[in-house]
């Protein structure tokens, strides 16, 4: 031991190197995270513009502006990207930057897995992304790649799109096991699991979702690539498969998955509530056992997806019940949240508006949520906009601007700099009205009776659809203030304390902002 | 538990304002149809059943959140509390809402069971997707078919590519509808050609997915004359968006007289075999099967959307020898987009649109140009597969 000590003694590359190595060979978890967040930055904002160009489309009735096969394809790419590309990343990066400091730890747990994670995600996005221009067009199928429509009669991209899934599904795989391990092995001493911080146990939680349900989507493309090039008929009746298997295998990834984009959202807004309330989170315990207990039910609602193919009564009822089952533990998150804020002493700063619009928006998604869940009103419901609305509600109010309120929380720890409140403000704003102008209408376009993922629909849905589109629009270029606002609070602007928020808790307001590369070499002492 | 009653006084508070306010109207246009049927109308009562649940809760959750965001703010001076916990407030807002839980899933689960009760039909209609419209087939006791026709989106291009006008059911309207009695139990079998598409009928509350290879069913009774329009509502391909479903729900007697009359034109399509069919004829009916079956895929023009859907203008295949021809259109390719249409037209139609589609796509004017392909042909070649 003292060998390996002693070599390390002479050893003065304690700051980051220097040039675009520094970035390729890095094993440090900020820059890690640091690059986690941008990409995911960049795939948001390429994924928006696909969301723009849907948007564009559905301005008004009549085919305006893009065929609809590549409206199709532009709808499968958006939800592949966001999904893969810009939520999921952006949770890591979150975690790559803030967990070892939360937990104490000087580093994640696997360095070096933490670089070959991040590192495979630019080229498996390239790789998806580029589909787009192949021969007969990218996925044009939906993100949920229902077969046959996905293998039969896929356009030959679809092969490179399995590719990169399967690529994708390794860095979340990987990514989750480093996570694993950094908060069962790393923390500080004196930090049990009922201490841990709550954006810690959601992530811990998360991960564990992720090393489930990430191998059964590369399962289920395996069988697409199987189906498509091997001959196999996994999902195909004429050689005795089933359409529907492909449902259940893939929903048995999707339903975790929503949760995988949500659980860590629930533990940045458990910070940021409490940090601007001046008071501590209500429930703590409560708050651990209803994230675990989600976590259970997500495995076994997954059809509730699938209400119209088919399943006989018993199995109807049985997904009817576990789904709504999910609204009791959300329930008590949000009560706890309430009663975090109740007899505070508030203030709204940026942070803390994201978190309030997220407890106020993820619970209109749970309450529509639960309408969905109701089986035979379903029928009316499913594949229509209602649907759509429902998840960007959970998706974009809800992780969306977690990650948005995560990210002004710990802007001044990462870079040392306050932001620009006035422009953080102007960001929220317009977002919150963008969004609710976007996606509040499509409530109503999808109970009158207008179909997802259609190019083009009936003039009775035209005011919905204008509305949406303009809401979309805003929401889209606001988050070019947002962009601002970063590159301004890293170049330069008001000191950050090491403490920044007067209310704020935890192990990562006690080293100095800007966070030295560094942290935690020796570990702090949890009492 | 001074918290949890505040919560509660100042939440049934904001109930009350809402309430009394005036509830939103659920005039059509914004809101679930209620329907013309026993189910629709019951679903549409459950859903705004739960709705009203929601906006109830949403009221004190929200409400609570309004008085906290008002009240307690650090700008008015207040100290914040030090409560942390109450195991008593943990325990009655999670019994609550699973109380409330189980108050909906009781009538939701009356309703389903009263979906799934599908026996003692009166008629039954098979329904089949094919990329991109509907075939219907009227079913005898036996299930033998007796009446079968498609029906295709008659919306005019034109009016897609915004060149005329749109019409007032832009969309939603069909060349052949299905047409249904009232006050009978119509038993519907769904299933595919091709890919999974979904039957949808927004007034009946009927929705299900039409999967290949597998057969679903539902039943319907509906109770006033009209037209219902409807939409396939899974995704499918290119034109998704363009499947609509109308039906026409006709009184009973009205009802059998056009079945009747229908049984009489299937009997009649079948004597059109004998006729000797002109080619000026074959190609003015040829034109009308492709712009319903072809064009979606290869397009008016025959240009295609290559390399997915390959262009038939300049095909080697459109001035080749006629089986050739045959054997694709009637087989399909395996593979690819292009579906066996075989089961799906009949000897004259077919015979009719590939000689609309050498004529024009192929070597119209050489004067190398074969005879014409006749409908007999075409049955011949059915009958050696």
């Amino acid at each position: 031991m003292s060998a390996v000590i002693d070599a390390h003694h002479d050893d003065h590359h304690h700051g980051p190197a220097k040039g675009i190595t520094r970035w390729l060979y890095t094993t440090n978890h900020k820059d890690i995270g640091s690059m986690y967040l941008w990409f995911s930055f960049i795939m948001f904002l390429a994924g928006g513009v696909m969301a723009l160009v849907i948007r564009a489309e559905l301005f008004q009735p009549g085919q305006s502006f893009v065929e609809p096969h590549f409206f199709n394809q532009m709808t499968t790419m958006h939800g592949l990207v966001m999904v893969f590309g810009a939520i999921m990343p952006a949770f890591v990066g979150l975690a790559n930057w803030m967990l070892p400091m939360m937990v104490g730890a000087p580093d994640m747990a696997l360095p070096r897995m933490n670089n070959l994670s991040f590192w495979i995600l630019p080229f498996a996005s390239l790789m998806l992304i580029s589909t787009l221009f192949m021969e007969g067009g990218g996925p044009d199928f939906g993100w949920t790649m229902y077969a046959p429509l996905s293998t039969t009669y896929a356009p030959d991209s679809v092969t490179f799109m399995i590719f990169a899934i399967h690529l994708l599904g390794a860095s979340s795989i990987m990514g989750a096991i480093n996570i694993i391990a950094t908060i069962l092995n790393m923390r500080a001493p004196g930090m049990t699991l009922m201490k841990m911080p709550m954006f810690v146990w959601t992530w811990l939680i998360t991960a564990y979702l992720l090393i489930a349900v990430m191998p059964v989507l590369a399962g289920a493309v395996t069988m697409m690539l199987f189906d498509i090039h091997f001959g196999t008929s996994f999902f195909d009746a004429a050689g005795g498969g089933d359409p529907v298997l492909f449902q259940h295998i893939f929903w048995f990834f999707g339903h975790p998955e929503v949760y995988i984009m949500i659980l860590p959202a629930f533990g940045i807004v458990s910070h940021v509530i409490p940090a601007f309330s001046r008071k501590r989170l209500f429930g703590y315990d409560s708050m651990v056992y209803a994230t675990s207990s989600i976590a259970f039910l997500s495995f076994i609602v997954w059809a509730h997806h699938m209400f119209t193919v088919g399943m006989p009564l018993a199995g109807q009822l049985f997904f009817m019940y576990a789904t709504m089952l999910i609204a009791v533990p959300t329930g008590v998150k949000v009560f706890n949240w309430i009663s975090t804020m109740w007899q505070g002493s508030m203030t709204f700063e940026t942070p803390m508006l994201f978190a309030l619009a997220f407890v106020f928006l993820f619970t209109i998604g749970g309450f529509s949520g639960v309408m969905l869940s109701i089986a035979p009103a379903d029928y009316q419901y499913h594949d229509t906009y209602f649907v759509v609305a429902h998840f960007h509600y959970v998706l974009v109010s809800g992780a969306l601007f977690s990650i948005y309120c995560a990210v002004y929380y710990w802007l001044p720890k990462w870079t040392g700099f306050m932001y620009s409140e006035a422009l953080g403000k102007l960001h929220f704003w317009l977002s919150f009205i963008g969004v609710n102008l976007a996606f509040f209408p499509m409530h109503f376009s999808g109970l009158a009776g207008m179909p997802r993922r259609i190019p083009d629909y009936a003039l009775q849905f035209a005011n919905f659809n204008a509305w949406s589109t303009v809401g979309a629009f805003v929401f889209g270029l606001s988050q070019l203030v947002f962009l601002y606002l970063v590159i301004k609070c890293i170049r330069g602007g008001q000191k950050a304390t090491a403490q920044v928020w007067d209310g704020a808790e935890g192990l990562e307001w006690t080293v100095p902002s800007p966070a030295p590369y560094h942290t935690f070499s020796t570990p702090p002492v949890v009492k | 538990m001074s918290i949890a009653t505040r919560f509660v006084s100042s939440g049934l508070l904001l109930l009350a304002v809402v309430v009394l306010a005036g509830p939103a109207s659920a005039s059509s246009g914004w809101n679930m149809t209620p329907g013309v049927t026993e189910i629709s109308r019951a679903i549409y009562d459950l859903h705004m059943l739960i709705f009203w649940i929601c906006v109830a809760i949403g009221v004190v959750v929200f409400g609570a959140m309004l008085v906290s965001i008002v009240l307690h703010r650090k700008s008015r001076g207040v100290t914040p509390a030090t409560f942390h916990e109450s195991t008593r407030l943990e325990i009655v807002w999670t019994l609550i809402p699973l109380g409330i839980l189980i108050g909906m899933a009781i009538p939701a689960t009356t309703v389903l069971v009263q979906m799934y009760d599908s026996g003692g039909e009166d008629m039954v209609v098979e329904v089949r997707g094919y990329q991109w419209r509907w075939q219907y087939k009227y079913l005898d006791d036996d299930l033998n078919e007796q009446v079968s026709f498609f029906s295709n989106l008659s919306t005019p291009r034109d009016q897609i590519l915004g060149l005329s006008e749109k019409g007032e059911h832009y969309l939603l309207e069909v060349d052949n509808p299905l047409v249904i009695p009232i006050n009978r139990k119509v038993r519907f079998l769904l299933t595919s050609n091709d890919v999974i598409h979904a039957w949808w009928v927004p007034d009946f509350a009927l929705k299900r997915d039409a999967i290949p290879g597998f057969i679903n069913d539902m039943w319907t009774i509906v109770e006033e004359p009209g037209i219902y329009r409807g939409q396939c509502a899974e995704l499918c391909g290119i034109d998704h968006g363009y499947m609509p479903i109308v039906v026409h729900a006709l009184p009973e007697d009205e009802y059998d007289a056009w079945y009747a009359d229908q049984l009489q034109l299937a009997r009649a399509e079948e004597q059109l075999m004998e006729q000797d069919w002109s080619e000026a004829e074959l190609l003015a009916r040829g034109e009308k099967v492709y712009a319903t079956h072809c064009v979606g895929c290869h397009q008016a023009d025959g240009q295609g959307i290559p390399p997915v859907f390959p262009a038939l203008a300049g095909n080697a295949m459109m001035t080749g020898d006629f089986d050739t021809h045959m054997e694709v259109v009637y087989h399909g390719r395996a593979g690819t987009a292009m579906q066996a249409f075989g089961p799906v037209l009949s000897p004259v139609d077919m015979a009719s649109v590939m000689n609309y589609q050498r004529h024009a796509f192929g070597d119209a004017g050489s004067s190398e140009r074969s005879a014409p392909v006749k409908p007999k042909d075409i049955a011949s070649f059915a009958a050696a597969q």
